[in-house]
This record gives C-alpha cells, sequence and structure tokens, in this order.
C-alpha cells in the first residue's frame, strides 16, 4: 500500500473512532469537565446505576427490541422468501418496495405517518406501537440479509429433497432453514441494535410511561454534556459493538460457504 | 401435491403483504390525507376526517373539504422555502465533502493487503451500527467552545481565541460528514475492489503518474460506485433531524427538524403532514431520476 493510502486510512478511520473513544475515555474522568482530567473513576458508573428514569428507560428500550426483533426477523424472513428467485405474484413490485420503503424514507416520515395512523386506528401510544414501528423498520433490514443468504443457495439441495418426495414445509424445515440460520440471528441482531438505537420514530409513537432509553439521552444532552450519559453510552457502545461484530461475523461467513 | 406447493406460494408473501400494507402504506395515504386537512382545536386535531357510516356522501363531502392550504403556506412562507433550501445545501456540501474524503479512503481499503480487508471493511462498518444518536453527542464535547478541539488548538498555539463550532452550520456539516461516511465508502469500495488493475497497469506502463492514472483510469471506472455512495448519503441527510438538532443549533433549519417541531411545539399535525409529503418529493426525486437513467442505459 502506498504511503498516501496508509495515510487516507489512519486518518478515516481515526476520524471514525476518535469521538467514540473521547466519550469512553471522559465516562472514566474524575471530573466532571471535558477539559479537565481528573484521574480514574468510575464515579459516573454509580450515578447511572442510581439512576432510577435512565435504568427504567434501559428496561423498556431492552423489552421492546427484543419483541420488535422477533416480529422483524419472522416478517423479514417470510418476505424474502416471497421474492426469492424472482418469484411472481400479483403485486411484486409494490410489495419489494414497501419492504425496501422504510430503509430509504427520513425517519421523520416513517414516526409521523405511523403515529398518525395509531391515532386513527385509537391504539394507545406504548410498548405496543414501539414494537410494531420497530419491528417494521427492522423487517427491511432482515429480508436484505436473508435475502443474499437465499440467493447463495444451490437451488439443487431443495430440488432434490422434494423429488425424494418431502412436501415444500419439509423441504424449508430440514434444508432451507438449517441452511439459512446464520443470516436469521444476524438479521434478528440488526433488528435488535436498530431498535435499541432509535431515538426519532420512538419520539413519535411512544406514549407516556413507555420512554425508550435513546429518548431519556436525548432529553438529557439536550441539556449538554453529561458524565453520567457518557458512562451509559459506554456500556451501548459496547454492547452494540458485540453484536454488530457478530453479525458482520455471520454474514460473513456466508460469502465464503455459499 | 402442486396444489399445495400452489397455496404456500400464494400464502408466503401474504402476511408481510398485510403487515406492510397496514404499517407502511396506509400510514402513507394517512399522512397525504392529513396534509389536505386544516387544523383544528379538537380530538385528533385535524379536520376534515373521513366518516366511513356517509357512504357515498361521506366520501363526496370528505372530498369536497380537502384543502390545498398547508402547501400554500409550505409554498408562500419563507420559513418552509428557506427550510428546504438550507436542507438541499447541506446536504449536497456534505455529499460534496463525503466524496473528497471517502474517495481516499475507499480506494486505500480497495488497495491494501487482501489478508487485511475483511478487517478494515469491518472496522467502517462497525460504527454505522453504533448508537447514531451517542456518536453525535459525542461531538459536543469535542466542539463546544470549552471542548476538547479548542484546548487542543489553543494549546499548539494554531488559535489565539476558541472558535465558535457548536451551534453552526459547520458543526452539522461535520457531524454530516462524520455519521454518512460509511455510507460513501461502502459502494465505492465494492466498485473499486473490483476493478480490473490490468487497466491501471497498462497506463503506468505507458508512462502515466500515479496521480494521472488515478484521475484519468480509476476515478471514471469507478463513477457507478460515486453515484451510489452520493445518493445512500444525499437522500437521509436531507431529512435528517438529530445531527442539526443537537449540532446546529437554533439557526440551521433543516426539513426534519420543521417537521419535528411543527408536530411536537406547535402541534399542527396538517402542516407537519405537508411538510413530510414535501420532504418525501425531495429524496425521492434523485432516487426516481437514477432508476429511469439506469432504465435508459439498460434499453440499446
Amino acid at each position: 500500500m502506498s504511503p498516501v493510502g496508509r495515510l487516507a486510512l489512519i486518518l478515516g478511520l481515526g476520524f471514525l473512532y476518535a469521538p467514540i473513544l473521547v466519550l469512553v475515555a471522559y465516562s472514566f474522568n474524575a471530573s466532571a469537565l471535558v477539559t479537565v482530567w481528573g484521574g480514574f473513576s468510575t464515579r459516573w458508573y454509580g450515578v447511572l446505576l442510581a439512576d432510577g428514569p435512565l435504568m427504567a428507560a434501559a428496561l423498556v428500550s431492552l423489552r421492546v427490541a427484543l419483541a420488535a426483533a422477533l416480529l422483524a426477523t419472522i416478517l423479514g424472513t417470510l418476505a424474502a422468501l416471497a421474492l426469492d428467485h424472482g418469484r411472481r405474484f400479483p403485486g411484486r413490485g409494490l410489495f419489494a418496495g414497501l419492504v425496501y420503503a422504510p430503509l430509504a424514507m427520513p425517519e421523520v416520515i416513517t414516526g409521523l405517518s405511523l403515529l398518525l395512523l395509531f391515532v386513527g386506528i385509537g391504539l394507545d401510544r406504548g410498548l405496543v406501537t414501539l414494537v410494531i414501528a420497530h419491528a417494521t423498520l427492522g423487517l427491511g433490514f432482515v429480508a436484505i440479509v436473508v435475502g443474499a443468504r437465499l440467493r447463495g443457495l444451490d437451488p439443487a439441495l431443495t430440488a432434490a429433497a422434494a423429488d425424494l418426495g418431502a412436501g415444500p414445509l419439509r423441504v424449508f424445515a430440514t434444508i432451507t432453514l438449517p441452511l439459512i440460520a446464520p443470516a436469521l440471528v444476524a438479521g434478528f441482531l440488526l433488528a435488535f441494535t436498530l431498535s435499541l438505537d432509535d431515538l426519532v420514530i420512538a419520539s413519535f409513537v411512544s406514549g407516556p410511561g413507555a420512554t425508550t432509553l435513546p429518548m431519556r439521552i436525548y432529553s438529557q444532552v439536550r441539556l449538554g454534556v453529561n458524565p453520567a450519559i457518557n458512562a451509559a453510552s459506554t456500556l451501548i457502545v459496547g454492547l452494540v459493538t458485540l453484536l454488530a461484530l457478530t453479525a458482520t461475523w455471520l454474514t460473513g461467513r456466508k460469502a465464503r460457504t455459499a | 401435491m402442486t396444489t399445495t406447493r400452489a397455496l404456500a406460494r400464494l400464502l408466503l408473501p401474504t402476511i408481510p403483504f398485510l403487515w406492510l400494507g397496514a404499517f407502511v402504506l396506509l400510514p402513507f395515504l394517512i399522512v397525504l390525507k392529513i396534509s389536505l386537512s386544516i387544523p383544528a382545536t379538537a380530538q385528533p386535531p385535524y379536520l376534515p376526517v373521513l366518516d366511513w357510516s356517509g357512504g357515498i356522501d361521506g366520501w363526496g363531502a370528505f372530498l369536497e373539504a380537502l384543502d390545498f392550504a398547508n402547501y400554500e403556506t409550505l409554498a408562500t412562507d419563507a420559513l418552509y422555502r428557506d427550510a428546504a433550501l438550507s436542507s438541499l445545501g447541506l446536504a449536497a456540501t456534505a455529499t460534496a465533502i463525503l466524496l473528497a474524503i471517502g474517495t481516499p479512503i475507499a480506494h486505500a481499503l480497495a488497495r491494501a493487503p487482501a489478508r487485511w480487508q475483511p478487517l478494515l471493511v469491518a472496522l467502517v462498518i462497525v460504527p454505522f451500527w453504533t448508537s447514531f444518536l451517542i456518536r453525535i453527542y459525542a461531538w459536543i464535547a469535542i466542539l463546544k467552545t470549552e471542548g476538547l478541539l479548542n484546548a487542543v488548538l489553543l494549546r499548539i498555539g494554531l488559535i489565539a481565541q476558541p472558535l465558535e463550532i457548536l451551534n453552526t452550520q459547520a458543526a452539522v456539516l461535520i457531524g454530516l460528514a462524520y455519521a454518512y461516511l460509511p455510507f460513501m465508502v461502502l459502494p465505492l469500495y465494492a466498485v473499486l475492489s473490483r476493478l480490473d488493475r490490468r487497466l491501471e497497469e497498462a497506463a503506468a506502463d505507458l508512462g502515466a503518474s500515479p496521480t494521472r492514472v488515478f484521475w484519468t483510469v480509476t476515478l471514471p471506472l469507478a463513477r457507478p460506485g460515486l453515484a451510489a455512495g452520493a445518493l445512500l448519503c444525499f437522500v437521509p441527510m436531507v431529512g435528517e433531524f438529530i445531527i442539526p438538532d443537537l449540532l446546529g443549533g437554533s439557526d440551521t433549519l433543516m426539513l426534519g427538524r420543521v417537521l419535528w417541531s411543527e408536530f411536537f411545539s406547535n402541534r399542527d399535525w396538517p402542516l407537519a403532514s405537508a411538510v413530510a409529503i414535501l420532504l418525501l418529493g425531495i429524496v425521492l426525486t434523485p432516487v426516481l431520476f437514477r432508476e429511469s437513467r439506469r432504465h435508459r442505459e439498460a434499453a440499446p
């Protein structure tokens, strides 16, 4: 690699990671001021654990993310199977558009439109509306990940099973499902992190009593830098990075086995 | 046997189709409808409401009551025009910045030793999955007047007075470039890593300098990646809310933020819906333009 290329990579990755590292470092700073290093301390983690509303919001976020990711994985897999191998059915173009639309649409539009629907049908805003919104968002990501894996499958495998007399359900359960399992797990993890991370859509569709972690963090950081939030951020970044690395690893394996 | 398969084929899309119809298509139609309503101090806060019990007459009355006043407000009130122009301007500037910094990074990634590439690509992807809100929040501590950047610059004597960066458009541009860098680098990398290296070698053999090879051979061949990256960044940036809200201060107007404040602060749902339709039109234009060009290029 040329020296210029090496410099570009170092600067680029530095730009991507420096803010996160600064945040992590400050979470261990005994001083509350960003420009003063007061020595290593875990006091902000203590402050964080004693912060009742923040802990409650974290619990809401985890519950919503778990339910939304499960739903997104089931629906997204069904969508990917429906779209696989150019399968034809009435409204295919519209269907594909609807699957991927929430990925490209600005979040404020998704949030506003879902809220207007929930108000229109008289559904109380809270955990249920949060789960529906996040499942709809995650569905598209799952469909992409699972769809890529399905395209890499050898169609001879399912054809052979069918020739040997297995019904479509049996072919799916014994051949297709085990082969796409890593993509299902990766899709689930991505939908989970998306839900855990979302502020904008949640702000629209959530109601009193269902404040998610990003909503709580947002209301705090609007008031300025807050060391306890730095500690919370460090924990979230650690968790999400772990999930993202696992998902990347699982999708990366596909490329080699397919 | 064949009938069960045909049945499965028909049923498979039904469940996700119903879900998407209910939670993507229907909400969009409701936004469209409410954008043509007038605000009211009622619950829900808008008129007209379609009354299903009215039958055909109800539909007639509903259609007559549709109102374009919200779009007139958008077209005539300077606030919304400025917000639209400022969204487009900031997104275009940030896209240009991203093209400038993303291209060398993607190029270096594609030319890195093969065994390092998966790790380096993962390093670019991971921040994309790591809490958007938190990564933007991290910049507040760096950019604020008594923040880290100013402290460093003052210490090394590059500036005598702290710079006012936070709550300006410069901070918004830094935030946009930071948050969307992976969206630019990854599609560019995908194209550059598959590029036929022999073309570059041929140019070099014929005496072209590395810079000349890059500008006359590599970059033109990377055009699909440049276009994909620019589109992937530009579209969501136009509707961005968190970055202008946390880094831009009260003076930075962007459509996503205007929609948010019309909805949450002014509680004007019809106007917020009209802003949503305007925003959707703006983000769909480049997407449709690209699709139609692809169709034309695909046709002989």
